[in-house]
């Protein structure tokens, strides 16, 4: 039998991307009002249960902790990964934290994994997805990682995890490569890594027998100046709507639409 | 002292277009360095003191490849110490992001990602929620560490050119201990076409194209374009992860767009909405595509592309 593991998956609350999203406030941060738990982080809490499955479960010991940052809806995104088959939820929470950037969001996690890590039984492995399908700017992973000093492997095709090892597949860029690191590491997963499941009904009732603790910041010893707009190092000073794209010119092919496209091409100047 | 320093990974044997944007942009900013990895060539010398650099660093340490982003970020980290950057720039690929990312932590700097544009301030513009908004940011620390989106600028060589003074930078003696490893690395086959993410023509096929991508790589060669592909034409294995276009693969935007087969789902949307101009094939009038697209034609793909692959071969002789 494999060494258990404990595992934290950070799971995030994003506006649905099937809907128009949007910017508001003052200070230009992203309207949640309408959001779910962000799609590609399934495929890193899909990936922490097979790691603790192969370990025997929560009955050996493994733990798989769902972590959500974010104001009172973000536990929604616990709550569905409780469903899914999280062992335990942590949300994080307070209006100090709202507009934090990456910078400001990484030192939030940091802080709550360390916390988590001191009952005497430290985080071994910390799962995200690729990317949120919000912010898309990728940069969290790789904060928390230089933050905790723990090393990253990012966008993980395949994943396995023993004798205190991280090994993993990466296919980017040019290049497919296997890369090792020592526990414990942030790992990024990519959507081809697995087959997330869906939660059923067993799954369903069994989560609200499961436990959310709610953390604050003072719960993990931060001031409010160190996160927040107030402990970004980014401000974002203006942002305007996209005017939509609209349609253009839309033809039947009568059986030249090939040498009108050329021609269409060669008005724009694009050949 | 230099105000800005551009950060080239490996630049082999000569450098790539993007590299030689980020060099425009930076010089923009006022004195520009490079620090590079891996061997410096002659004529990538010249090149690099041709757009503007002054400057160029090296790390005392050869085997930065062997470990993902970590030693690099440290690295980085001690260039930007010894040229006195304010704004270090990088290209926006996965790995610039990563290592912009650990870089601002080490030097409590702020990052913006998927930069379009910078000002002289330091301002940037992006886009974000896939397009669908552009914003302005700018970081509030003494430096700023931005990761740029290529094809934004017209790559600009000065008039006068001199060669750069070369200096080497130490690298921290422990920045490998906790970095990932790399076992082992195959390079994939390469296709002869232009990178998806850089390209200026994009030609991109799903699930309309059954399994056969042949009419779309003959109209992208006959364009010198790359091949992309909805997330329905990668799933169904008919072309390789790599190529695909949308939320979960590569953003693209290109001066030209052309989709094909593809009825245009959200998720595709998101990683195409920002190209200059979009054409659409479709057999479908519905399909969603066609909202967006600045040209559109209803119609067989497998008799219009072929069609026009067969036309601009003619027009070029």
């Amino acid at each position: 039998m494999e060494e258990t593991l404990k595992i934290v998956v950070l799971v995030k609350h994003v506006p649905d991307a099937q809907f128009d999203r949007h910017i508001t406030g003052p200070d230009n941060t992203t309207d949640r009002d309408e959001s779910i738990l962000s799609e590609l982080d399934e495929y890193a809490l899909e990936a922490a249960l097979q790691l603790a499955e192969e370990r025997g479960g929560p009955k050996a010991g493994n733990e798989v902790i769902a972590l959500s940052m974010g104001p009172s809806g973000a536990v929604n995104a616990v709550k569905k990964s409780l469903q899914i088959g999280a062992y335990s939820g942590v949300h994080l929470s307070d209006e100090a934290l709202a507009g934090s950037d990456a910078a400001a969001t990484s030192l939030a996690l940091a802080a709550a994994i360390e916390h988590l890590s001191a009952d005497g039984r430290p985080v071994d492995l910390v799962l995200t997805g690729m990317a949120s399908t919000d912010g898309e700017t990728s940069l969290v992973p790789a904060q928390l990682a230089e933050r905790l000093s723990y090393p990253q492997v990012t966008f993980a095709s395949s994943l396995e995890v023993s004798g205190g090892q991280v090994r993993a597949r990466r296919d980017a860029g040019h290049f497919s490569e296997t890369v090792e690191a020592g526990l414990p590491a942030v790992v990024s997963v990519t959507d081809q890594i697995n087959e997330p499941r869906y939660p059923n009904f067993k799954g369903i009732l069994a989560a609200k027998k499961k436990k959310i603790a709610s953390l604050t910041l003072s719960d993990i010893g931060l001031d409010p100046s160190q996160v927040g707009l107030a402990g970004s190092w980014t401000v974002v000073e203006s942002a305007d709507a996209r005017p939509p794209r609209t349609a253009g010119t839309i033809i039947t092919d009568e059986g030249d639409a090939g040498i009108k496209l050329v021609d269409f091409l060669a008005a724009q100047k694009l050949l | 002292m230099a105000n800005a320093l551009v950060f080239i990974d490996n630049p082999g044997a000569a450098l790539k277009k993007s590299s030689l944007e980020l060099l425009t942009i930076a010089r923009s900013l006022g004195e520009t360095a490079v620090a590079i990895t891996g061997e410096l060539t002659d004529d990538v010398a010249a090149t690099l003191g041709a757009y503007g650099a002054s400057a160029v660093y090296q790390p005392s340490l050869a085997n930065l490849d062997e470990y993902l982003v970590g030693p690099k970020a440290a690295y980085l980290a001690a260039a930007v110490d010894a040229s006195g950057a304010t704004a270090v720039l990088l290209d926006n690929s996965p790995e610039g992001k990563e290592i912009a990312g650990r870089l601002g932590i080490k030097l409590s700097a702020g990052v913006i990602t998927d930069v379009v544009g910078v000002e002289a301030d330091g301002t940037a513009h992006k886009s974000v929620l896939a397009g669908s908004y552009t914003t302005t940011a700018k970081a509030t620390t003494p430096v700023t560490v931005l990761s740029v989106k290529a094809n934004n600028v017209e790559p600009a060589p000065v008039g006068a050119t001199a060669v750069p003074t070369t200096t080497t930078v130490d690298v921290p003696a422990d920045a490998a201990a906790n970095s990932a490893r790399i076992a082992a690395r195959t390079e994939k086959p390469v296709s002869g076409r232009p990178d998806l993410s850089e390209a200026r023509i994009v030609v991109a096929g799903g699930r309309g194209v059954d399994g056969d991508f042949g009419p779309l790589e003959e109209l992208a060669d006959a364009l010198g374009a790359a091949v992309g592909a909805s997330r329905a034409a990668t799933d169904a294995g008919w072309i390789g992860h790599d190529a695909q276009v949308g939320q979960t693969g590569v953003t693209v935007s290109p001066q030209l767009y052309i989709s094909a087969g593809i009825s245009g789902a959200i998720q595709q949307k998101a990683g195409m909405q920002t190209s200059k101009v979009i054409v659409a094939i479709n057999k479908d009038a519905e399909s969603p595509v066609f909202e967006i697209a600045d040209y559109g034609i209803i119609g067989d793909l497998f008799k219009v592309l072929p069609q026009a692959t067969a036309e601009i071969k003619k027009r070029k002789g």
